[in-house]
């Protein structure tokens, strides 16, 4: 076996194109997906029965289905059945949005069931009302018992990204089978990938670290 | 004039029936102590005072106001009746003095300056004016539960509800939270008290109240219903429990 670890340089620009986008489609997405997440949550945790459900059954399928099933629903079927079309990029980052909403929904709930129900009966019984209640007392402890949770979260959504290979988004991972496509570098191109994703996903870590080292888990 | 009026008031836990048709005044001033062995509603009675249980039947006036007013009226309620918790329930993510500072702040519409200035005082008046800036978890459970009767007082309410405040206390960390209690009562202000201290029901209660099966079945003078226990079999029989 010959191996020339100097290909990966003559690739690196291709690479970090393909960094870039697994980057960009995070980031869209997690956002996104934090906004729906949070919204679901309370809903779960607070809504009527109503509100209750809805976010259920949308946690549920969403749970219950593979995002690769979910990304190719969205590009591939949702043109079909509602002629709506969208481009590969527009179609990851929603199924980024959608599929680690759930997942947050969920860790949403947990974080705010933690919370000592005697805290919020404190509150209550000052007379502050219930709104009251989860921004200023029962929100900022639930918070400092999110980031965990949420930090795995983050770094399975960014993993994820890899699979939107099937709808032939250039994010880093297409990018590498396109370059193996030309050069058949599998040792030198896989290795590297896989470093650039551990860059990623630890630099991920240490910045959720630093956040949950300066909040203390009440 | 009472103060807080029960007529009639039932509470259903589903097909429980956790309090049967209580009827009570309480007059401004007393101190009305609250026994009776578990499972008997006293704390339930207590709760629903301040709408933390929602009555099932009659009805239940605070300073004139029903609890079953709404959620508006409910607000007037709590800031009416302050309430201090077994479980102190201070907020962890606060100090003691921003503790005592948080309702003025978000119930009265306080500023903070003015809140804190206030609560330093209410931390005074509870012994404790130099722990100010600790947190919770930093406090032993006396401390926490006078900084939580501070909390309760810093709203100005005209009654104040104690849910066996000093039960999860050592019993050399009581005394300081029945100290601070008793001190509250000779200033006049009408208390409600569920506890099993019944040295407390005797030198500072001015009524009591023996609970059993969600009815009240005994009220009157602490220190005659506790001379006179032996004509109630099972009153004497719960006070040698908490003895």
């Amino acid at each position: 076996m010959n191996t020339d670890w100097s290909v990966i340089a003559n690739f690196m620009p291709q690479l970090l194109s393909g960094a870039r986008m697994t980057i960009y489609i995070t980031l869209v997405g997690l956002c996104g997906g934090m906004v729906v997440g949070t919204i679901a949550g309370l809903m779960r945790t607070y809504g009527n029965w109503l509100l209750n459900c809805t976010a259920m059954i949308y946690i549920e399928v969403i749970r219950g289905t593979p995002i690769v099933v979910q990304v190719m629903f969205l590009y591939f079927a949702l043109p079909v059945l509602a002629s709506i079309r969208i481009d590969p990029l527009t179609a990851a980052m929603i199924a980024i949005v959608v599929n680690a909403g759930a997942y947050i929904a969920e860790i949403v709930r947990g974080s705010l069931q933690s919370i000592s129900r005697g805290l919020a009966e404190a509150g209550l019984a000052l007379g502050l009302p219930r709104w009251k209640v989860l921004v200023y007392i029962v929100g900022p402890l639930a918070f400092r018992r999110l980031i965990p949770p949420l930090g795995n979260q983050f770094i399975i959504s960014l993993k994820d990204t890899s699979l939107f290979i099937v709808i032939g988004v250039s994010e880093l991972t297409r990018t590498g089978q396109e370059i193996m496509a030309a050069n058949f570098r599998a040792v030198e191109i896989w290795s590297a990938i896989a470093v650039m994703y551990l860059i990623m996903t630890g630099t991920l870590t240490l910045l959720l670290r630093l956040i949950e080292r300066r909040m203390k888990i009440l | 004039m009472s103060i807080i009026e029960f007529k009639c008031v039932s509470k259903h836990f589903g097909a429980l029936k956790v309090l049967d048709e209580v009827d009570l005044d309480i007059d401004q001033g007393e101190v009305v102590v609250l026994i009776g062995p578990s499972g008997s509603g006293k704390s339930t009675l207590l709760r629903c005072i301040n709408g933390l249980e929602t009555i099932t039947g009659g009805d239940l006036r605070v300073d004139r106001i029903s609890v079953l007013a709404g959620n508006a009226m409910l607000r007037e309620i709590r800031q009416e009746a302050g309430m201090v918790f077994q479980q102190f329930n201070l907020f962890p993510q606060l100090t003691a003095l921003d503790n005592v500072a948080f309702g003025p702040r978000h119930v009265r519409g306080q500023s903070t300056r003015e809140a804190r200035a206030q609560a330093l005082a209410l931390l005074k008046k509870v012994g404790l004016e130099e722990r100010a800036h600790h947190y919770p978890n930093e406090l032993s459970g006396g401390q926490q539960q006078r900084v939580a009767i501070a909390r309760a007082l810093a709203v100005k309410p005209k009654v104040m509800l104690f849910d066996e405040p000093t039960s999860a206390l050592d019993p050399e960390l009581k005394q300081e939270v029945l100290n601070v209690m008793r001190d509250l009562a000779e200033e006049g202000m009408t208390m409600v008290v569920v506890t099993h201290e019944m040295s407390f029901a005797k030198q500072v209660g001015s009524r009591l109240i023996f609970m059993e099966n969600g009815k009240i079945s005994v009220d009157g003078n602490p220190r005659e219903i506790l001379a006179n226990s032996a004509n109630n079999p099972r009153l004497q029989d719960f006070l040698r429990h908490v003895h």
